[in-house]
């Protein structure tokens, strides 16, 4: 039993998005092009999610993956609300007033973000007044807080991360009377999930990472050849510096069952998450969360399971690791990508197949003639060979397709082996999740003209 | 050559600009050896200050000193002939489907080929003929129809084999061609020295060129051209003409009075090779491959072969100016099919050695003609510029034609087809032309069928019935932008896709709008015909009676609740727009014309109208829905509608009354139809036409009412001989010469535009004389169809063309109208045309060089009428509209 390559295609390309700036804005030319994302998924429902926005008050733009454990709810909601509090948190104090104002008069808002969303990605229309709400607190007490500074982006970043985890894990406690959203936040604090955002602006590029999601650099060398700059850390047990880290907020005496079979505590593989309040609460408010909570928590064993060894939470932060890069016309493109594609493929592999790819389909070198000899013959050769590299390419429209296709489908000689790919994406339902995991990609293209401009 | 000009042109010196392709190809343009010279300054004042030093700037300059205008300025940013004109591939050739510009092409050519010897410049002239090759037989379909065209205008031209193409050509791959047209006479020139020795002309006939000198805006003061601004200064000026190509839409913007060219250029490429081993001839003819979307000339030894691709490359979107194109990359993976193509043409050539692949931008209209004559907005302000690549070919004859226009008012030919004012402003917004001139481009190479529409650009004007109507399966064409329905495609029947119903032949829709025609005769049909242009003229006093009275032909002195047929002639009384006009008040009258007349009617009433603040014109066009109600039982609908009797007696034709229809009150109704068939129009206020559209198609339910389109309109309008401006009608006809006397009352007792010339005819006869054809011996289902620009042969003599056609499901043949001429048989010169030279010919249409016979009528068949007609206004051949 095989898949036609059509069917497959069709498997690949159910979740691609491609998102192209538009050339002409009327305002700023952005550095970024555009980008493509997609999602393959392993578990039933896929536990990943992505999200795209454009700031619309500031500038830059937000882009961003979500690994998601022990269900999808955590991820869910936090592909839908960081940006707004990414955003947030960028906003000069008069446009929060004013933001302020508008609500408090009942006026529309000034739009915050404008999202670049694929058909499937959605959002929870039940919970939005609630999120709306938290949002709100926070930027009222950014009014409060007014420090007069600019904002900086790298603060901006891990205070939104913060602020974010600490409301999904009040709105656990507090609960919600109305018996469906209180079982969601209940769900979204007790399932957790990773975050890898990248936001872009001009040739500042910051990437704020929380779990092992990675962010990758394509880099075009003098030579044409690609090479990858990693723009994260993954924080799991295989970064010494965050074994660390977590064995220095504990005490000597928990050195030994902190991190065990590669795992905190010997349950969780990132060291760094969103949700998870089982990390991070006292067992005390465990319990009586779990005890108030509706029946089908109380039924859960999972949740009313209390890790071993729980001395002394929380034993797990959402704070980001945020690095700054400056773009350079050489950074060609930037991978954002959760654990799946990283355990299938070396990122020098990753920055050389889309490096490739992008320049096969926009910009292969062009040819000149110069003061060469060329036949019509040989030109006529020539070009038609060309196309036919670029064809073979131009199956996929997509860079995060082609990536996703090498990930599944690449034989040990590092090409797309159709069986192989068939094989993959044919699996049931419930063998997949071991073969492979959910593979989420954004390949985000820079613009090196407006990148170059701004050097100069 | 190059020291003749220093001497000729003593105004600037330019720099041994002897553009041989070869200097052009070795990208150094001469960059200051020596010292610049010091320009001669700016005069203060001129009549005419002409903007583009390139083929058509020159060529204006040259025709209007040749017509003895001396006081004129050309001024060029660059150098002379730097622009897209140097880069030109110097084709000049004939062969064009649309009369105008074959006219044209053809003066151009036999300019050229005389300007070597009268300004001494050498213009690299060689007649080499072309060879338009045909891979398909509907290629070689539209290649006998231009054939056709080019033999009746005496330009030699023949349909030969494939084995003749190789006798001609013999580099030439022949196994996958039909036949192929050959034009002895088309001919290569270079083009920078074509564009040169005019100038030479003009120079010495006094124009002054000025190079190196940029217009940076035209001045404009109570809609009149004062003067340009320039880099060196204020020119005051009469007429200024803007030639500058590419960069004429941002000229055109660039004042504070916006006069809107619309167009776009695209990259277009060529290449150059090396000669071959045994140099080409310089005498051999031009290749056009259409299906290969390419062109071939012999260059200096070597081929010049380039083409107009599938996805063409749109540039300077944004308006980026330059001086001189140049540098502009080289895109080989872009050129590539066309490489192929040519190395699938001419195999031979593999070995031949490339010399440089160029890149020459050309500018591309929406609608793929030119773009001629004075701005709508500012008098005295004229273009010509967009050229859609044959700038060379048109050259010569665009630049006489403007120059007429200056000179003596208009050109001395019918020019509406290129006619700047055929565009509004909404055809000048940069998206909009971005995308069309990609569709554009293309369709220089594609095969160009009957009745095919634009692509791109779509949807932009449309009736607030647009949903309903395509909801119920409307196929939609576009005119000035207004969607309009073509026809009704009926739930579960299935049409070819767009690249399939492309015919010569029978089209897919035949039996769709036969059974529309058959709605409309037997029951009650409802069209949509909101495009149409509306104004309305009113005054406090008699001024807007008064004023109308001298601006149209027949007499608008008729009680108000009337609708008057009438034309809006010109001094030569030909039609300058051809419209009704309802008197709906002693002051205030409604004026019904064809969509596109738009921007040129409203023009001519604003020149002409006195500048009276109590006599008001306005356009009405968006504020009304019109609907077309046409079929015997029409009447019944609307009564029962309006509760209003709506038979003859109380509601005779041409008639209008403003009633209530459903709940809505105010609908102005008129009993006319544009078909003659018996029916009414609506004109709706916006608001409330989806209501009258519903109680219209509910109530109609029960006599058999549906949807039609303007295809059923076409056929039923030409099988009842009506005229339509734009198509039958133009500013060179008059309605002696189309059988309306009864619309041009000369004796109304007050002066009209055109009288003297009406008079004249009247007493002398016409030269021309507009007639109905039915074809014989015609096969519908197996013969080729025609469309219009058929030749017209009496007793085997070329008479004319026609200027429509349609198939009549009543008739059941097909009908085509066009005027018939009377050329002395021996000195060709045109005399008088009676109705007994019309009776007494026999006559043949010649389809892509197939003749059929056919019958000639002056008049309609009577039997087609049966509604009785007002006693006054028998409609003979009743009137316009498209």
């Amino acid at each position: 039993f095989y898949l036609t390559p059509s069917q497959v295609n069709s498997i690949l390309k159910a979740n691609e998005y491609s998102f192209k700036v538009p050339e002409f804005d009327g305002k700023n030319v952005s550095s970024v092009l555009g980008f493509d994302s997609n999602q393959l998924p392993a578990n039933a429902p896929i536990e990943d999610r992505r999200s795209a926005a454009t700031c619309l008050q500031t500038r830059g733009m937000l882009l961003g993956v979500f690994d998601g454990h022990a269900g999808c709810a955590c991820a869910q909601a936090v592909s839908e609300r960081l940006f707004y509090y990414i955003a947030v948190s960028l906003l000069p104090h008069e446009t929060l007033l004013e933001i302020e104002n508008a609500v408090e008069s009942g006026r529309a808002l000034l739009p915050i973000l404008q999202w670049h969303k694929h058909p499937n990605d959605y959002f929870s229309k039940e919970a939005s007044k609630l999120y709306f709400n938290s949002l709100r607190t926070y930027w009222q007490e950014l009014i409060d807080l007014n420090s007069g500074e600019t904002t900086d982006v790298r603060e901006a970043l891990i205070n939104a991360f913060k602020r974010l985890d600490n409301d999904i894990s009040l709105e656990a406690q507090v609960g919600d009377p109305n018996s469906f959203l209180n079982y969601l936040v209940l769900r979204v604090a007790f399932s957790g999930a990773t975050a890898c955002v990248a936001h872009v602006d001009g040739i500042d590029l910051h990437i704020a990472n929380t779990g092992d999601s990675r962010a990758m650099l394509g880099v075009q060398e003098e030579d044409g050849s690609w090479s990858a700059v990693n723009l994260s850390y993954d924080h799991n047990a295989q970064n010494e510096r965050e074994v660390e880290r977590v064995k220095m907020e504990h005490p000597k005496s928990e050195e030994k069952s902190l991190v065990k079979q590669d795992r905190l505590l010997g349950l969780l593989m990132p060291f760094r998450a969103f949700g998870d309040v089982k990390f991070k609460w006292s067992i005390e408010l465990q319990k009586r969360v779990v005890e108030s909570g509706p029946d089908q928590l109380n039924d859960n064993e999972y949740t009313k399971f209390i890790p071993p060894n729980y001395y002394t939470p929380p034993y797990l932060t959402a704070e980001p690791e945020v690095i700054h890069h400056k773009l350079r016309p050489q950074d060609k493109f930037l991978v954002l990508a959760t654990d799946g594609l990283w355990e299938t493929m070396h990122r020098q592999d990753v920055a050389r197949i889309v490096g490739e790819y992008l320049t096969g389909v926009h910009h292969q070198q062009p040819i000149a003639v110069g003061g060469y000899k060329v036949t019509l013959g040989q030109m006529h050769g020539l070009l038609t060979e060309r196309r036919a590299r670029i064809s073979s390419v131009f199956e996929d429209q997509n860079a995060a397709t082609h990536l996703i296709r090498h990930a599944v489908g690449n034989n040990e000689f590092g090409t797309v082996d159709h069986e192989r790919l068939s094989k993959m994406l044919s699996l049931p339902e419930e063998l997949a999740r071991m073969y492979r995991d959910d593979i989420t990609i954004i390949v985000v293209q820079f613009n090196s003209h407006v990148i170059g401009a701004y050097q100069k | 050559a190059a020291r003749m000009f220093l001497r000729l042109l003593s105004d600037i010196q330019w720099r041994a600009a002897h553009p041989k392709w070869r200097r052009m190809t070795s990208s150094q343009r001469s960059t200051s050896t020596t010292a610049e010279p010091h320009p001669v300054s700016l005069p203060a004042q001129a009549q005419v200050v002409i903007c583009g030093g390139g083929i058509m700037g020159t060529s204006v300059a040259y025709h209007l000193s040749k017509m003895g205008w001396k006081d004129i300025v050309l001024l060029e940013q660059g150098r002379l002939a730097a622009g897209t004109t140097r880069f030109c591939a110097g084709i000049v050739s004939t062969a064009r489907p649309v009369s105008i510009e074959l006219k044209m092409a053809h003066y151009s050519n036999k300019l050229y080929q005389q300007l070597e010897q009268e300004t001494g410049v050498q213009t690299g002239y060689m007649k080499t003929g072309s060879i338009s090759l045909a891979q398909t037989q509907d290629r070689l379909i539209s290649l006998k129809r231009i054939a056709s065209s080019l033999n009746v205008m005496g330009i030699p031209c023949e349909i030969i084999s494939p084995k003749k193409v190789l006798q001609l050509h013999p580099l030439i791959n022949i196994h996958d061609l039909v036949g192929a047209m050959y034009v002895p006479e088309d001919a290569l020139v270079s083009s920078a020295n074509v564009s040169l020795a005019l100038a030479t002309a003009a120079s010495r006939n006094g124009v002054q060129i000025h190079e190196r000198t940029c217009v940076s805006h035209v001045t404009i003061q109570k809609g009149r051209v004062t003067g340009v601004e320039t880099d060196r200064g204020r020119i005051q000026c009469e007429y200024f003409v803007n030639c500058a190509g590419q960069w004429a839409y941002e000229l055109g913007h660039s004042g504070e009075e916006t006069v809107h060219i619309p167009l776009h250029a695209c990259e277009h490429f060529y290449l150059l090779t090396h000669p071959l081993k045994e140099p080409l001839s310089s005498s051999l003819p031009t290749i056009v491959d259409p299906d290969g979307r390419i062109y071939i000339r012999n260059w200096q030894g070597g081929i010049l072969s380039g083409g107009f691709e599938k996805n063409p490359k749109p540039l300077f979107t944004e308006g980026r100016n330059q001086l001189e194109i140049q540098n502009l990359q080289e895109d080989w993976d872009h050129f590539g099919p066309l490489l192929g193509a040519l190395l699938r043409r001419m195999p031979g050539l593999e070995t031949l050695q490339i010399m440089q692949l160029v890149n020459c931008p050309e500018s591309f209209t929406p609608d793929m003609r030119c773009i001629m004559g004075e701005s709508p907005t500012a008098r005295g302000y004229f273009v010509l510029a967009g050229m859609n690549s044959a700038g060379i070919s048109y050259g010569g004859g665009a630049g006489k034609y403007l120059a007429e226009w200056i000179v003596n008012g208009y050109p001395s030919e019918n020019v509406w087809p290129l006619d700047l004012k055929r565009f509004g402003t909404l055809q000048s917004s940069r998206t909009f032309l971005r995308h069309r001139v990609m569709e554009v481009m293309p369709l220089m190479c594609d095969l160009k069928v009957p009745r095919w529409d634009f692509q791109t650009g779509r949807q932009l004007r449309t009736s607030p019935l647009y949903d309903r109507l395509d909801a119920q399966g409307a196929r939609w064409m576009e005119k000035h932008g207004f969607e309009r329905v073509k026809y009704f495609v009926p739930p579960g029947s299935d049409l070819l896709d767009l690249d399939h119903s492309k015919t010569f032949y029978k089209p897919d829709w035949f039996d769709i709008v036969g059974s529309e025609v058959k709605c409309c005769k037997e029951a009650v049909c409802v069209i949509d015909m909101s495009s149409f242009t509306k104004f309305e003229i009113s005054s406090t006093g008699d001024q807007a009676l008064e004023s109308l009275q001298y601006l149209f032909s027949n007499d608008l002195d008729v009680p108000v609740g009337h609708v008057v047929h009438t034309g809006m002639l010109n001094e030569k009384g030909g039609y300058e727009n051809d419209c009704s006009i309802a008197r709906l008040s002693k002051r205030s009258f409604f004026m019904i014309s064809p969509t596109d007349q738009q921007v040129h009617c409203w023009t001519w009433l604003k020149n002409r109208l006195p500048d009276d603040s109590n006599l008001v014109l306005e356009d009405v066009t968006w504020k009304y829905t019109a609907l077309n109600l046409i079929g015997p039982r029409a009447v019944d609908v609307l009564s029962e509608l309006s509760y209003a009797p709506m038979t003859a007696e109380h509601f005779p034709s041409l008639f209008c009354k403003e009633m209530s229809v459903g709940y809505a009150n105010g609908i102005r109704v008129m009993s006319i139809t544009h078909t003659g068939e018996p029916g009414f129009v609506l004109y709706i206020p916006i608001e409330y036409a989806l209501h009258v559209y519903n109680e219209v198609m509910n109530m109609g339910q029960k006599y058999g009412i549906r949807n039609a389109g303007y295809y059923a309109l076409r056929s039923l309008r030409i099988e009842k001989f009506f005229a339509f401006w734009g198509q039958d009608l133009d500013a060179f006809t008059t309605p002696m010469e189309c059988g309306r006397e009864f619309q041009v009352k000369l004796d109304k007792g007050m002066e009209f535009l055109g009288q003297e010339a009406l008079w004249e005819q009247k007493q002398n006869g016409v030269y021309k004389r507009f007639t109905m054809f039915i074809l014989e011996d015609h096969d519908t289902d197996m013969d080729l169809w025609p469309w219009w620009g058929e030749p017209i042969f009496r007793n085997g003599r070329y008479v004319g063309k026609t200027t429509s056609s349609a198939y009549s499901y009543t008739l059941e043949r097909h009908v085509c109208l066009g005027f018939v001429h009377h050329f002395d048989e021996k000195t060709g010169e045109e005399l008088v045309v009676t109705t007994d030279f019309i009776n007494q010919g026999e006559y043949e249409i010649d389809i892509a060089g197939q003749r059929f016979q056919a019958k000639a009528k002056l008049y309609p068949f009577s039997s087609l009428f049966t509604q009785r007609r007002r006693k006054d206004e028998v409609e003979l051949s009743g009137y316009q509209r498209e």
